[in-house]
């Protein structure tokens, strides 16, 4: 999902085949793939893939990690008790994710501190909605139901990857995804229906700034999008961008009307003949922007992720050195 | 006559605060309720900020934890009360003096607060500990309060206040006995925090009509056992024991800390801009 | 610093197994990052058990698991296929008697 733009390895990572023995452990894994079997870790892969899956995953991870971030800002000013309790185990699932997801992607021979490094230091990418601010209580339950509703849609082919951990990491995240567009959702349904006239505008405001970044979660369009056969192929990426984005599109047309607000597309509407909706253009100069580092949050985001695992250094040098000592003790008693 | 469209009416004012009048039964609840509310709210700060994933996760259920206490003892306070006032308006439209917290928790944490700078991890995991050490002695006994409802919290709250003071206890000893920085900021920590437990064993008036109606122990009967769990982890984390000093501080008579003013101001900010507003 | 160079000292890996309850088998769910084994079974309980998938947890640092080797699947597994005698419904029995 974080990663429809970002899964494609550069040509050169793409080595030719060396020996015959290579080429006949290729044709095993590729025929394995064929057969719809799962590939596990200690299993031979193509170094292509192990590649990839690495660069997915781990961008996946940082995507979960960093989107606690935009969410956990109104954590304490939530503006009920039963409010503040799901969004903090919302956040926190948001964590989890993220740990499950550099679990799987350790099992390809990375570490979690060498993808950290990768993400402190800009090499790594990670979903570019995360680099939007919110700026009301609204944007909260927009962004449950819009950003999450896009991630679960995104999400599900996901649990049929050919790499069988990152399936099974998938397949218990989407598991305990299921609350946390619905809790998005009801919150904006009970401002909307029974809410005060200035929390009906918060909300339309809130839905008016997330809802062209959140089609822009899909990716570049088809047209644009770098070959992905492969990708396909090894169940990494199953459905295109446009396909789903379509498919996003005609489910939020429907829940709006039963939330009540607009979505801020003068063009978005009903076409009997192609059974879909149409939509306006998206401005892709301002993902470009975005995605290049230079949204309104891009900087802060980073630097927090940064200064948090900075600030707990210490923290993880002690636990380590405490373990040295008790270890040392055991030996010698 | 023509209608002539009317000036759009004055924006209703922010919420006013809800006056309690607190008689002590519900004071004595009530100490309780916004200690762990307060202290969840000051957790809630280091979601997403954690030195490690794993334990980012695990202050939230920590405060996830809390959370629910404060929201069961503070649904019982509204009751006890009379005016039946639900769970959101006393945490939300309480004015500073009706809140009845240890000083403690409204110290900084993570976050500024004021002019004093954040607090760090070490000051994080002691007070948790100190705090669940404080917690686990009172719901022991409170499982036997003449109160019902409130026996039906500690039953439940125990649990957790148990397994809090473990998993922090841990990483007292383990920052305490780790490295040499993590030692310093421990003793540091200890340090801040230490004279702010006095309070914690301090018994007045509230406390007398409590342990003689049966609905809970006075402060005061809480101290030995307390300083007995908090005397063996500093202890095995190499911390050195520190001396009382005359200070006690007085949250729990609705008197604060300069932090607790800018605790609020976050924590209430949204229920005061929306009077009637619906979530 | 290991914003830097990414290289300090890392907390070792372990893998995670939990025992929903009482009567079934632990089974494997993930792996975590801890400094020591008391800090690997809470971080367990934190991380795999919130929403009361458990009552038992087992931690093992992943060091110390043994793998069979994928490329030995073939000699390892595969000589159990024609071994049908081991299981019952390789013996036709009368009717009468088929409940054994």
């Amino acid at each position: 999902m974080y990663t429809q733009a970002m899964d494609v390895a550069p040509a050169e990572e793409r080595k030719p085949l060396r020996t015959a023995e290579d080429a006949q452990l290729e044709a095993r894994f590729e025929a394995r793939i064929d057969d719809g079997s799962f590939i596990e870790a200690k299993d031979w892969m193509p170094d292509h893939y192990r590649k990839t899956l690495v660069r997915q995953i781990s961008q996946h991870a940082h995507s979960e990690i960093v989107g606690m971030l935009p969410e956990g800002n109104w954590l304490t000013r939530a503006p009920t008790l039963k409010r503040k309790t799901i969004l903090l185990a919302k956040v926190q699932d948001e964590a989890g994710h993220g740990l499950y997801l550099y679990a799987a992607a350790e099992t390809l021979g990375t570490s979690r501190d060498q993808m950290l490094h990768a993400l402190h230091t800009g090499k790594a990418k990670y979903s570019s909605i995360f680099n939007y601010p919110t700026l009301s209580w609204a944007d909260i339950g927009v962004i449950g139901w819009l950003v999450d509703g896009a991630a679960i849609m995104n999400q599900v082919p996901l649990t049929r990857c050919s790499y069988a951990p990152y399936a099974r990491a998938m397949v218990r995240i989407c598991r305990e995804e299921s609350f946390h567009q619905r809790q998005g959702f009801d919150s904006l349904l009970v401002m909307m229906r029974d809410g005060t006239e200035a929390q009906k505008a918060m909300v339309q405001d809130a839905v008016n700034r997330w809802w062209w970044p959140s089609l822009m979660m899909f990716g570049p369009p088809d047209a644009e999008s770098p070959n992905s056969g492969q990708s396909a192929r090894w169940g990494i990426k199953r459905v295109s961008n446009d396909t789903l984005r379509q498919k996003f599109v005609d489910a939020c047309a429907e829940q709006a009307q039963v939330l009540g607000v607009a979505l801020p597309d003068p063009l978005l509407k009903w076409n009997d003949e192609r059974a879909h909706h149409d939509f306006g253009p998206i401005d892709w100069d301002e993902f470009r922007r975005v995605v290049g580092g230079h949204g309104p949050c891009n900087k802060e985001r980073l630097a927090t992720r940064v200064k948090a695992w900075d600030d707990g250094a210490w923290v993880r040098e002690a636990a380590l050195a405490h373990a040295a000592k008790q270890a040392l003790r055991e030996k010698a008693a | 006559m023509t209608a002539t469209s009317a000036a759009p009416a004055a924006p209703a004012t922010t919420s006013e605060s809800i006056r309690l009048n607190a008689t002590p039964r519900v004071q004595y609840v009530l100490r309780i309720a916004d200690t762990c509310l307060i202290h969840a709210q000051r957790l809630a700060e280091w979601c997403g900020h954690g030195p490690v994933l794993e334990e980012d996760i695990a202050l939230t259920n920590m405060a996830l934890d809390l959370l629910g206490q404060a929201r069961a003892l503070l649904t019982h306070a509204g009751q006890l009360d009379g005016h039946g006032f639900s769970e959101d308006q006393l945490a939300f439209l309480r004015d500073e003096g009706e809140f009845y917290n240890l000083t403690l928790v409204e110290l900084p944490l993570r976050k500024p607060s004021g002019h004093l700078p954040g607090g760090d991890f070490a000051d994080t995991v002691l007070r948790n500990f100190l705090l669940a050490s404080w917690l686990k002695g009172l719901w022991t006994q409170l499982v036997s309060s003449t109160d019902a409802e409130l026996a039906a919290i500690a039953g439940q709250a125990l649990k957790e206040s148990r397994y809090h003071q473990q998993h922090n206890g841990d990483w007292v000893v383990r920052l305490g006995d780790g490295s040499a920085e993590s030692a310093a900021r421990m003793r540091a920590a200890l340090e801040r925090a230490w004279p702010y437990t006095k309070e914690m064993f301090t018994s007045d008036a509230v406390d007398d009509v409590a342990a003689a109606g049966g609905l809970g122990p006075a402060r005061s009967a809480l101290r030995e056992d307390w300083q007995q769990d908090v005397a063996e982890v500093l202890l095995y984390a190499e911390l050195p024991p520190l001396a009382d000093t005359p200070f006690v501080s007085t949250g729990t008579l609705g008197r604060h800390s300069e932090h607790m003013g800018f605790i609020l101001a976050e924590m209430q900010v949204l229920q005061r801009t929306h009077p009637g507003g619906r979530w | 610093m290991s914003a830097d160079t990414g290289t300090t000292a890392e907390w070792p890996l372990w893998e995670v197994f939990v025992r929903p309850k009482a009567g079934l088998d632990h089974k494997h769910c993930g792996s975590l990052h801890a400094a020591d084994a008391a800090m690997a079974i809470q971080l367990a309980r934190e991380v795999y058990t919130r929403r009361q998938e458990g009552s038992s947890l087992w931690v093992v640092r992943s060091a110390d698991i043994t793998a069979s080797d994928p490329g030995d699947k073939a000699m390892y597994f595969d000589p159990m296929e024609d071994k049908v005698y081991r299981h019952p419904s390789f013996y036709e029995l009368p009717g009468s008697v088929d409940h054994m």
